[in-house]
């Protein structure tokens, strides 16, 4: 939701007067006034955000958009123009409070339906981005601390499959934190959503380099491969490859290795017992637990030598010449033994016929990749620069009568109270967040519906502007979706 | 970790925008490309860590100036105080009257130093620096009302001219104001010069005692302002024709003043809705026709 009043964490008071501390100014600040930037203001001894973006504002009032770039300045959106044209929210400037209109109400013919895009950049305080990085290995315990320049920026939470899921940002280290705490998350939540690489360490675990749309590189090194599905599943895909060109394989996974003599796949091809002892906990046959801890090494493991996660083979059972394939779940790493006369196994060369297997496996694996969701909600305020009652719009947003969408990209929006969504920051146009000093992020956020629903919501139809204005001096860019308006989102 | 400002292209993809604080610039350099982009860059260089150092001498910037050299230590603070120096003598006056125009200044100087430019502005919400190579001109709109700002008449200014620097002032802006003029546009040789000499005639431009002016102690409204307990304009009932002539002759009295010391190339001083015009004979007559004009962001249009 929108920051409520958006306290600054050191704001040192001075009887009835406050210090702002969001520049080196430090204004005194006395209630109802603002300081010398007129940005910000003492609201009933609340330091609050006034008017973030007077300029951007003004430069909207001719028509302009505008886009946020760090010195790079990646700014090379081409200029399109068509029927179904997007407005989106970039550069629409806010206002805060919201309790004006927004920046951009747009209203534009298609198929007939007189449409309305609302548009406007909310400033998301209460904001954050999901980030799921597919690797196999360990980037930390869940639950702990993820760090940016060495402050707390978000947490480890639950491993998906194949993948690792981060929550960075959100209000607690946006604004619970030190100054320090809430600037670095705020770098740190705006350039991964601008698609910028951050380095990321975690309490415990590893450094991991996040971007959007990119292998993760952990611990210096890039990730090339999510796997196909766990050290069982790898068994149960394979084993019909395997049978006849070696008697025994081995995926090495953190998760669930895989053994396919003792497995219900090899048993159904009848292959025969090995002897082969594994170390870590047996769930079901030829699936075991734990078989070493957690790393970067094998299939997410600690391990570099992969005979480590066996015992002993069993001589009752075990025959010298068995052949034996160890491989990892991506197929990143594999290596081929031979039992010795005294039944040890000796490392040989990888036969052409599994090596075939192993690139199958590397084959079957798709690219690892950092995927970086947005997250953030719509609060009150918000709402109420779009419609004179919010609520409506919630209600109109849950009855699919309003699409929502931020900087002209499809979103997610959150069953149950308000509107809170996610959205995929590759689908966006290049740096289409921005950020306040707060801080918080500022991202764009579009409304579109029938200009008759719109009207019968409360919607400001004496700011409605036709498309044809905006036209002539606005950046258009090309929407990365083509969105149907007649099928809200 | 150094404060980053926003730095942002406008949507025409020419113009940068900078902010910091209180301070928005908008910025706009013409040359070839690779110089254009090197120029941006040095200014973005030079606006980082700029209002930090300012704020290093922030107290000594809010007090009242004198004719004598200061004990300032910052290129810009240094400049602030040299463009209120000759005012300081007779008139109550701090550096910071200048210090939209020293920054400007500032920013353009690094722009200009970095690169080879055919014209350039820095504009500082309406107070603005100017950077012209031989043949090259700029077209300097006037803005009678802020809000909603309208364009009341143009000024040329061309390469072979002095004026490098243009400022706007009155009571409708960030900064307080003693005077009731709407606006005080100055053309001077620098942009600090001119800052400081439209702070100080639209201060000018006055009706004292008069019952329709509202005014309060600037530091009932902002308690670290530089001007104190000195009473501020607030508000304006609307004036009869002869008493805005009188609050117009006033400000164009000691616009002439200036004018002939040297420290001014021109001003249009701006009340409901009338305009005087004070320039020597030499200068190119301001244009009261409307023109087509692009928007900057406080103040001032420019026809780029």
């Amino acid at each position: 939701m929108m920051n409520e009043g958006s306290p600054i964490a050191a704001v040192a008071t001075d009887g009835d007067k406050i210090r702002c501390d969001a520049c080196p100014v430090m204004c005194y600040i006395k209630p109802g006034a603002s300081g010398a930037c007129d940005r910000y203001a003492n609201d009933a001894g609340t330091l609050v955000r006034v008017d973030p973006h007077v300029v951007l504002q003004r430069t909207v009032s001719q028509g302009g958009a505008v886009v946020p770039f760090q010195k790079s300045g990646e700014w090379d959106g081409k200029l399109v123009s068509g029927r179904d044209v997007m407005v989106t929210a970039i550069g629409a400037g806010t206002t805060y409070p919201d309790y004006k209109p927004a920046p951009f109400i747009v209203s534009s013919e298609i198929d007939g339906v007189d449409m309305v895009t609302v548009v406007t950049e909310g400033i998301f305080s209460y904001c954050g981005v999901k980030v799921k990085i597919d690797t196999d290995r360990f980037l930390g315990p869940e639950t702990a601390t993820v760090r940016a320049e060495g402050e707390a920026i978000g947490h480890v939470t639950t491993g998906e499959y194949g993948s690792q899921m981060l929550s960075l940002g959100g209000v607690h280290h946006l604004t619970g934190g030190s100054k320090k705490e809430g600037r670095v998350t705020c770098d740190a939540l705006m350039d991964l959503c601008n698609g910028k690489a951050v380095e990321l360490t975690i309490d415990g675990g590893a450094s991991v380099v996040v971007q959007a749309g990119q292998p993760p590189i952990v611990n210096g090194v890039p990730e090339v491969r999510m796997r196909v599905g766990c050290g069982s599943a790898t068994i149960g895909m394979f084993a019909k490859q395997w049978q006849g060109k070696v008697d025994e394989v081995v995926v090495v996974d953190d998760h669930i290795t895989g053994v396919l003599s003792e497995h219900q796949a090899g048993k159904l091809l009848d292959i025969p017992e090995t002897g082969i002892k594994m170390k870590g906990r047996r769930s079901t046959p030829g699936r075991y637990f734990q078989v070493a801890e957690p790393g970067t090494g094998w299939g997410g493991t600690q391990i570099s030598d992969p005979l480590t996660v066996l015992g002993p083979f069993n001589p009752k059972v075990a025959k010298p010449g068995t052949r034996m394939l160890m491989v990892s779940t991506t197929g990143e790493h594999s290596a081929y033994f031979e039992l010795d006369e005294s039944l040890q196994p000796v490392e040989k060369p990888l036969p052409d016929t599994l090596q075939q297997s192993v690139e199958r496996i590397q084959e079957n694996c798709e690219p690892a990749l950092c995927t970086v969701l947005f997250m953030g909600g719509a609060g009150g305020s918000l709402r109420a620069g779009v419609t004179d009652n919010p609520v409506r719009l919630t209600r109109s947003v849950k009855d699919s009568l309003t699409s929502v969408t931020s900087g002209g990209a499809p979103v997610y929006v959150w069953p149950g109270g308000g509107i809170t969504f996610m959205v995929d920051v590759t689908q966006m146009p290049v740096g289409a967040f921005g950020y306040v000093p707060t801080p918080a992020l500022v991202a764009p956020i579009e409304f579109t519906l029938r200009l008759s629903d719109y009207a019968a919501l409360g919607g400001h139809m004496d700011y409605v502007r036709p498309l044809s204005s905006l036209t002539s001096d606005t950046e258009v860019r090309n929407a990365p979706v083509v969105l149907k308006k007649d099928k809200p989102q | 970790m150094m404060r980053r400002p926003q730095i942002a292209l406008l949507p025409d993809g020419r113009r940068l925008h900078l902010q910091d604080g209180p301070i928005d610039l908008v910025i706009e350099a013409c040359g070839d490309r690779a110089e254009v982009e090197i120029a941006y860059a040095a200014a973005a260089e030079s606006f980082t860590g700029l209002l930090d150092r300012l704020c290093g001498e922030l107290p000594e910037l809010r007090r009242r100036a004198a004719a004598r050299l200061p004990s300032l230590k910052g290129v810009v603070a240094r400049r602030m105080h040299a463009a209120v120096a000759p005012f300081a003598d007779t008139h109550f006056i701090t550096p910071m009257a200048a210090v939209a125009g020293a920054v400007a200044e500032e920013v353009l100087g690094a722009m200009t130093r970095a690169a080879t430019l055919a014209r350039a502005y820095v504009n500082n919400g309406g107070d603005i620096a100017l950077h012209l190579s031989l043949g090259e001109k700029f077209i300097v709109g006037l803005v009678a009302h802020v809000e909603p700002p309208t364009l009341a008449g143009k000024t040329v200014i061309d390469a072979d001219s002095v004026v490098r620097g243009v400022a706007t002032s009155g009571r409708h802006g960030r900064s307080f104001s003693l005077g009731i003029a709407d606006a005080v546009t100055v053309l001077a040789r620098t942009a600090s010069q001119a800052d400081a000499a439209a702070t100080m005639i639209a201060n000018a431009v006055d009706l004292p005692d008069h019952s329709g002016i509202v005014r309060v102690p600037a530091c009932e409204i902002q308690p670290d302002n530089d001007l104190g307990e000195r009473l501020v304009t607030r508000d304006v009932a609307p004036l009869t024709c002869d008493e805005v002539t009188m609050a117009l002759e006033a400000g164009a009295v000691y616009a002439r003043e200036l004018l002939a010391r040297g420290l001014i190339e021109g001003a249009a001083l701006c009340l409901q809705g009338e305009m005087q015009i004070v320039a020597p004979s030499h200068l190119r007559a301001f244009d009261m026709s409307h023109s087509r004009a692009i928007l900057a962001p406080t103040g001032n249009l420019i026809d780029a």
